[in-house]
């Protein structure tokens, strides 16, 4: 495994490559059928971008109407009816149609093959079928959207989801094809990795990105077709009357919380993990430092798959659980908790004696760690059962998972949309724009949502159209922030779809990374490879004083 | 300390000794919160700073954790949220097992209001009417869809389910008025689905009881049937129309007569023996069970041929029929537990359904 | 061997290994398929729980022999579709053919079953939810068991044409000679996913009929 010593500094992986690859999967075949019908990964991964971008767009215009609308204690712009349907749409398109295939579905179909050595994913044509599944759901829910304007919030709850008089079964029915083409993309990723890794590529020295989407996927595969099953009786009982969770014909309404929960938790480390495995490569990258504890990194992800599974009561601790149910629940809360700050401890490490640049996404990084050590440390506050009897339902625990959601999946995908960009797109964007737009998001974020603890610690609970005047303050200092949050994402926006038209070439590593992604061009061949990489030392090893010495 | 603290924090008021309670637990995880975080978070800046890139390409040597860091990474943060967690877990133990002198009252969540009814007292409407330094037990369902009854001052939230009940307690310090909110999401009316904690002084809360019972107008506020016709019915009595009407007495006797199910006669708090081992106290918790799901623990010497009435009995009504038991009893000190049944169930005889 | 080679995908090394990676989607594909009915099975065991009494009366309505032939019939087409995988192997395209065509006759049969059942059940009211008008058993909780019975045989009937589509698919393909000797990867995976169905009928039925 070990290099020789002759490799002493090794040869830039880019030496005498062409800056800008003319000929590349982006323009080797034309015309928008060819983009219809593409088997590439990494086609498939652009159209993910522009699909999973749109949503947020949409969810993010959404989130704002809501800020708008609780600017005074009264009605502000919108009816109850209209604000109860555009939480509802908020969650249900930031969570189905960004937060779980965003960072997959884009940067995992990019560059999942791309870094362990392979020509594709494993089922290209289901890897189609994916993006398919996705339009399809997206467009049955937006018609529900549309026609129906479910008020049901993103959770269903049972029996108000099977009783309202709105139309529901669009939203529960496009779901479920979006969880088909979550399976279908977890299902792949773990084929892939067990089948198609390079030679040289062993499981211990896979990147850790690839460990994430590993755990990610298996996540995916276990708990979708459970949600799937539950969406699907809500259908039927909302349309038909079947009862099943219906109290005045014998059905249980807390099942639904179980059955619903047991995948939605698990759920939040779908989108949660991947955006902590892109975190640490870029990490790596900008620090040009090994990951301190790689099999600690890789073996966490792995803990946070099995155990997100077990702590799904802690979202039940007062719809009336036994109190032994509370109890084990909050313990093995508390485990999913350690796994994380492993990764913290780790990634804080790593950053020793590294060779640190801020560069944009570096700063995303920052941010990142930062928002999920808080967003962390509440939710271990919200395990301890008898502080979560007072926060449960309120804007504390709106606060707590944005801070997870928006703060660690959102600053993650951020982190690796401007880190990997140059390699998707051979271009470079321009760097100071790219630094005033991350810390417009960081300041903003901060702004709308640390108002939002101390709502939930002052009592508003969530859901709420109207509220008591003591509310007021902070809830215009949050829909301050929100501006500045969404002027953040504008910046970027701007930034980086400007770069495809004016940018430089970026070059095949512009950050000098020793990930194994940036072993190719810029942006890649259709075939990934032009002559296939070897994978001599570790991902991200830049001690070439001593070379190869991690190398496991 | 503790008001700096609560004001920082944005608490509402304290009205219970509990809520002080878990404000200690609150300002101590916050604490330790921000310890951590500021600590982890300056660790981060000053080898942001410390190690920023002087040179492009600049080699750094691979570090490889030691056991120790291992051990300390998961040892640490794993022995401050067990000590979290073994704080805060008993509070929650505590609130979820009212005091035995508590005084009960039902609540009702649905669309969009709030109705207490007092046993052998008056109903009302969104406003809920305690003693100050007396426990209170709150007796929580839901008419329609889930609500949750939250009351901020006192830390204190309970979903209210559709056709089961659930219990929570609270102690009021001092007189006062203070929120009660609707927790969960219940539809166009959620956010005005408000209601206020009266909390009066022990001797005029029972001038008001007893006025409240004499008074008409507020009897008059029950939606029942049988309180139109008969004001002054109390729940007890209701409850007891209601066992006639549901057929219960051809199963159980309210005389201490053996029969097919076990005697209502001081069944309230009696310490039961069950079929397959351990022993149940008959609570309120225990007979809701009892009548949404009867199989779940039969007293020894029964056979299991209670027929469940989840679903058929709406939450008012069981409530009182809950009342109605809990009057029929005797000053026997240490009721014995029910000796079996009399008779053989006839096979595919269902009691309920003459009704 | 360029017969096998013409069908590895271009990101596959060699044909071994595409199988194998063909093998394991599968396998995983199952495992959702059993936890998708996994959510049904919880409702099951719930309610049960909750109603044993009426679980057990609504269980009597339901006609045992019925779900005993329909038993028979899905075992009966496992070994006819396992016995295509054979054949297939050994290059007798038109025999495996033929046995695919033979599982897919099973399987109409087994729906030919099950649609007389239903027809008994709309007759007599035996149905879910508000529908129940069944009076010889007015408890509470027997609407629950059809609600449940409707739902579970219901997806597994889905999965059941599903199924027959799939095994028409490869019938043809086998009847055509797309498949045999080293390449045998699509008949493998059709009979895996036929068996499950089978695999959850045989929970089904002692649960629904039995007990």
């Amino acid at each position: 495994m070990s290099p020789s010593p002759a490799s002493i500094p090794p040869a830039p992986a880019d030496a005498g490559a062409p800056l800008y690859l003319e000929r590349n999967y982006l323009n080797a075949r034309r015309g928008l059928w060819s983009w219809l019908t593409t088997l590439d990964h990494k086609r498939i991964g652009v159209m993910y971008l522009v699909l999973t971008s749109a949503a947020l767009f949409l969810g993010g215009i959404f989130a704002m109407l809501l800020r708008i609308e609780l600017l005074t204690p009264g009605p502000t712009i919108m009816s109850a009816l209209a604000y109860n349907r555009t939480f509802t749409l908020h969650g249900v398109v930031m969570i189905f149609l960004f937060m779980i295939p965003a960072i997959p579905g884009i940067f995992g179909n990019f560059f999942l093959p791309l870094m362990i050595g392979a020509r594709d994913v494993a089922f290209p044509r289901l890897n189609l079928l994916s993006v398919y599944l996705y339009l399809t759901g997206a467009a049955i829910a937006l018609y529900g959207m549309i026609h129906g304007g479910a008020d049901t919030g993103w959770t269903f709850y049972t029996p108000y989801s099977t009783t309202t008089v709105t139309m529901v079964w669009p939203i529960l029915l496009g779901a479920f094809v979006l969880g088909m083409g979550s399976i279908v993309t977890g299902l792949n990723f773990i084929v892939t990795v067990h089948t198609l890794r390079a030679p040289g590529i062993g499981f211990m020295r896979m990147p850790l990105f690839v460990w994430a989407l590993y755990a990610t996927s298996i996540i995916q595969v276990l708990a979708t077709p459970v949600l799937g099953i539950t969406l699907l009786l809500v259908a039927v009982e909302n349309v038909f009357g079947f009862g099943i969770f219906d109290p005045a014909r014998g059905g249980d309404p807390v099942l639904f919380q179980h059955m619903f929960w047991f995948y939605s938790h698990p759920a939040v480390y779908i989108m949660i993990l991947p955006a902590m495995g892109a975190i640490t490569e870029v990490l790596s990258a900008f620090a040009r430092k090994n990951t301190f504890g790689y099999r600690a990194v890789a073996f966490s992800s792995l803990g946070i798959a099995f155990v997100g599974f077990f702590t799904w009561g802690h979202h039940l601790f007062t719809s009336g659980q036994s109190t032994v149910d509370a109890g084990i629940f909050g313990v093995l809360s508390m485990f999913v908790g350690i796994f994380t700050a492993i990764k913290i401890f780790n990634w804080t490490a790593t950053l020793y004696r590294g060779s640190i640049a801020i560069r944009t996404p570096f700063i995303y990084v920052i941010a990142f760690l930062f928002f999920l050590l808080f967003g962390g440390m509440t939710g271990i506050a919200l395990a301890t059962v008898a502080l979560d009897v007072h926060w449960q339902d309120t804007y504390f625990v709106v606060a707590h998972f944005h801070f997870i959601m928006v703060g660690g999946t959102v600053a993650g995908f951020l982190a690796a949309l401007t880190y990997w960009w140059p390699k998707m797109f051979g271009k470079s964007y321009s760097e100071r724009w790219g630094i005033v737009g991350a810390t417009l998001i960081f300041l903003g974020f901060n702004f709308t949502f640390i108002p939002q603890f101390l709502l939930g610690n002052e009592g508003m609970p969530r859901r709420y159209y109207s509220y008591p005047v003591r509310f007021w303050p902070l809830n215009v200092a949050s829909t301050a922030g929100a501006s500045v949050l969404a002027l953040g994402f504008l910046v970027v926006l701007a930034t980086l779809l400007l770069s495809l038209k004016y940018g430089k070439p970026a070059g095949p590593n512009p950050w000098g990374s020793r990930g194994y992604e940036w072993k190719t061009l810029s942006p890649p061949p259709e075939g990934n490879f032009l002559t296939q990489p070897t994978y001599p030392r570790m991902p991200h090893d830049y001690d070439d004083l001593n070379p190869g010495r991690g190398g496991h | 300390m503790n008001e700096l603290m609560r004001r920082m924090l944005f608490l509402p008021e304290q009205g219970s000794a509990y809520a002080r309670q878990v404000d200690r637990l609150h300002y101590f995880v916050i604490s330790m919160t921000m310890v951590g975080f500021v600590g982890v978070a300056a660790t981060v800046l000053w080898f942001v700073i410390r190690y920023r890139r002087r040179a492009e390409g600049e080699p750094t040597p691979t570090i490889e954790p030691r056991p120790i860091h291992e051990v300390l990474f998961v040892g640490g943060p794993l022995a401050l949220f067990l000590v979290w967690f073994a704080i805060g877990y008993p509070l929650y133990v505590r609130l979820q097992t009212p005091p035995r002198d508590a005084m009960d009252v039902y609540v009702m969540g649905k669309k969009w209001m709030w109705k207490f009814a007092y046993p052998g007292g008056p109903n009302d409407m969104d406003d809920l009417h305690v003693p100050a330094g007396r426990p209170v037990r709150l007796l929580i369902t839901s008419r329609d869809v889930i609500h949750s009854f939250y009351m901020p001052a006192f830390r204190l939230k309970q979903d209210a389910v559709p056709g089961r009940y659930a219990e929570t307690w609270f102690q009021a310090d001092k007189p006062g008025r203070y929120e009660i909110f609707c927790a969960e999401y219940c539809g166009l009316g959620h956010s005005a689905m408000l209601g206020t904690l009266v909390v009066m002084e022990p001797e005029k809360f029972d001038a008001w009881m007893t006025e409240a019972r004499r008074s008409p107008a507020v009897a008059a506020a029950q939606d029942t049937p049988d309180a139109a016709a008969n004001p002054v019915a109390t729940l007890a009595r209701q409850g007891r129309n209601l066992a006639v009407e549901y057929g219960c007495m051809k199963c159980h006797s309210v005389d201490g007569t053996r029969h097919i199910g076990p005697s209502w006669l001081d069944l309230y708090l009696r310490k039961e023996p069950l079929e397959g081992g351990g022993t149940v106290v008959a609570d309120e918790g225990y007979l809701t069970e009892s009548m949404m799901d009867p199989g779940a623990k039969v007293v020894k010497g029964f056979a299991p041929v209670m027929p469940t009435f989840q679903g058929r009995i709406p939450g008012p009504e069981v409530a009182a029929i809950v009342e109605f038991i809990k009057t029929l009893r005797t000053d026997a000190v240490h009721p014995a537990p029910t000796p079996g049944r009399a008779y053989e169930p006839v096979p595919g005889f269902d009691p309920t359904r003459s009704r | 061997m360029p017969a096998a080679e013409s069908h590895v995908a271009h990101h596959f090394p060699d044909l071994e290994v595409q199988s194998h990676a063909a093998r394991l989607g599968m396998w995983l594909f199952l495992a959702t398929e059993v936890l998708l009915f996994g959510g049904l099975f919880t409702a099951y065991a719930l309610y049960r729980m909750l109603y044993p009494s009426a679980f057990h009366g609504a269980s009597r309505l339901i006609e045992t022999s019925m779900g005993a032939l329909n038993t028979v019939v899905l075992i009966t087409s496992s070994l006819t579709v396992a016995l295509a995988f054979h054949y297939s192997r050994q290059s007798r395209n038109r025999l495996a053919a033929l046995l695919l065509v033979a599982t897919i006759g099973l399987g109409f049969v087994f729906l030919g079953v099950k649609a007389v059942e239903y027809a008994h059940h709309f007759r007599e009211g035996h149905l879910p939810g508000r529908f129940y008008r069944y009076a010889g058993l007015q408890v509470p909780g027997a609407s629950m068991f059809f609600t449940v019975y409707f739902l579970m045989t219901g997806l597994h009937g889905i999965h059941v044409i599903i199924g027959m589509g799939v095994l028409t698919w490869l019938a043809v393909g086998a009847w055509r000679g797309s498949y045999g000797g080293d390449y045998t990867t699509p008949i493998e995976l059709g009979g895996m996913y036929w068996h499950l169905v089978d695999l959850i009928w045989i929970f089904l039925f002692p649960l629904l009929y039995l007990i």
